[in-house]
């Protein structure tokens, strides 16, 4: 057996596994697809008393547009979302990075509400929720909350998530006229990010504005950098700005350095990749 | 099982699943990885164990028809579901085309790697019969392979597309626990 021992449950409703989560908050962790938390527990890193599996739960696996927004349940698979005509419509950034999430066979279990409720720092959905102002919702036996993606996102592997707290739904606001790009650097296609970003950008009368850039791999949380985006905001998108966005970004970034990059290759990484990604959503809008 | 069984807190749990079109029911302990059922419960060795992190691919299994890493789900997990491994795809006599051209074109060495890559690119060629270089590079992202060097894998699964559509429709496997 590769990981400690545990006990497990499979609810069936909503209902069930808040009950299930209430009862064992401090010593019970919950599965999702399982594509991040088994390999802890398999390495014996992670080590719950429960397990409560939410994959026999029913009622959260869908994506649905509503009133301006694209809500998808928090066990939808990685795979629904890539595949879902309508994400790539109005979703396209989200649509973009999620092909940049693991691999195929990871995308067939992985889910959407999993990858964010795991909140690792180089993953690409954190990143495009923060970007796209999505609203995350949260369930509990006292009730239902809305977090915005900045506020749920705290530090490394730890979101605002109480203990008694299940994620249930994201929303994404649909992306209409604004141009979107996600690119990343790693060092083969499906592995975590050494550095990403996702940009969102508008153009009007020639001159940019709401642009959105957050970056993911180069701190705890996905990361924004107000001075960046403020320097495109009211000007015209020329290859000179995106060269002084770049520049901002390298210098404003503060990555830790690891085994698979330096905090300088990821700083530089970063600014290249964001007047990339910029000159890509420009050209999309 | 009764929706309240499924509710408590379980060390143990009976399971019944189809593996290559044959029902098995056991009671498993939860913490076992569908890998190690296979392997150790099943004896289906052919599906092999690497990294057990969901890195290497070598334990790539169809679950309900879509690839997964069996590393990465417990077998209690599977209650209910149909789980196809290697075995299911040819026979020492009759090989899968896909086996045919993994041989061809020298796809494998030590063979440790094999199944996985077998059974990705099984559900790869079902979804994307006729597909890019690229794309089966990007699908083979997902597989670790320390012999080969990639080049003959990823010939023998392109050959293996022009293979399988020329045989289009395919006949049906004489072999019970043969899939397409």
């Amino acid at each position: 057996m590769k990981p400690a021992s545990f006990k497990y449950a499979a609810p069936e409703s909503v209902d069930e596994a808040l009950g299930l989560l209430a009862e064992h908050s401090h010593d019970g962790k919950v599965l999702a697809g399982g594509q991040s938390l088994v390999p802890l527990l398999n390495m014996r890193l992670a080590r719950p008393h429960v397990l409560i599996d939410l994959n026999r739960v029913a009622g959260l696996d869908y994506i649905r547009e509503d009133n301006g927004t694209v809500a998808i349940g928090a066990m939808t698979r990685q795979r629904t979302v890539e595949r879902s005509p309508m994400v790539r419509e109005k979703l396209p950034l989200l649509w973009e990075a999620i092909q940049f999430v693991g691999h195929p066979q990871i995308r067939n279990r992985g889910t959407v509400g999993g990858s964010l409720a795991h909140a690792d720092p180089s993953a690409e959905l954190p990143a495009v929720a923060v970007a796209s102002g999505a609203t995350l919702v949260a369930r509990s036996p006292r009730g239902e909350r809305t977090l915005n993606a900045e506020e749920f996102f705290v530090s490394y592997l730890a979101t605002a998530l109480e203990p008694d707290e299940l994620l249930t739904e994201v929303r994404f606001p649909v992306h209409g006229h604004r141009g979107t790009a996600f690119l990343e650097v790693s060092r083969r296609h499906g592995d975590y990010a050494l550095a990403g970003v996702a940009a969102m950008v508008t153009v009007r009368d020639g001159r940019c504005e709401g642009v959105r850039l957050a970056f993911t791999g180069v701190g705890p949380v996905p990361i924004r950098i107000p001075e960046a985006e403020a320097a495109l905001a009211g000007r015209a998108p020329t290859d000179g700005v995106f060269a002084e966005i770049s520049g901002i970004v390298s210098a404003r970034l503060d990555p830790d350095s690891d085994i698979h990059a330096s905090a300088d290759y990821r700083r530089r990484v970063s600014g290249t990749l964001a007047a990339r990604a910029l000159a890509a959503a420009v050209s999309r809008t | 099982m009764s929706r309240i069984s499924q509710v408590a807190l379980a060390d143990e749990r009976r399971i019944t699943l189809r593996v290559n079109g044959r029902e098995h029911s056991r009671t498993v302990s939860v913490r076992m990885t569908l890998v190690d059922f296979l392997r150790e419960v099943l004896g289906l060795t052919g599906t092999h164990v690497g990294c057990e992190h969901g890195v290497c691919g070598a334990c790539t299994i169809l679950l309900d028809g879509s690839a997964i890493r069996s590393c990465l789900l417990f077998a209690v997990q599977a209650d209910g579901s149909d789980i196809t491994t290697v075995e299911a795809l040819g026979t020492p006599d009759h090989l899968h085309p896909l086996q045919e051209a993994f041989r061809d074109h020298h796809g494998l060495q030590c063979g440790f790697c094999t199944a996985g890559f077998l059974m990705t690119s099984v559900a790869f060629l079902r979804e994307t019969p006729d597909p890019t270089d690229e794309q089966i590079r990007e699908v083979l992202g997902g597989n670790l392979c320390r012999c080969t060097g990639y080049q003959g894998i990823v010939e023998a699964v392109r050959d293996a597309a022009q293979r399988l559509q020329a045989t289009s429709p395919e006949p049906r496997a004489t072999n019970p626990d043969s899939i397409e």
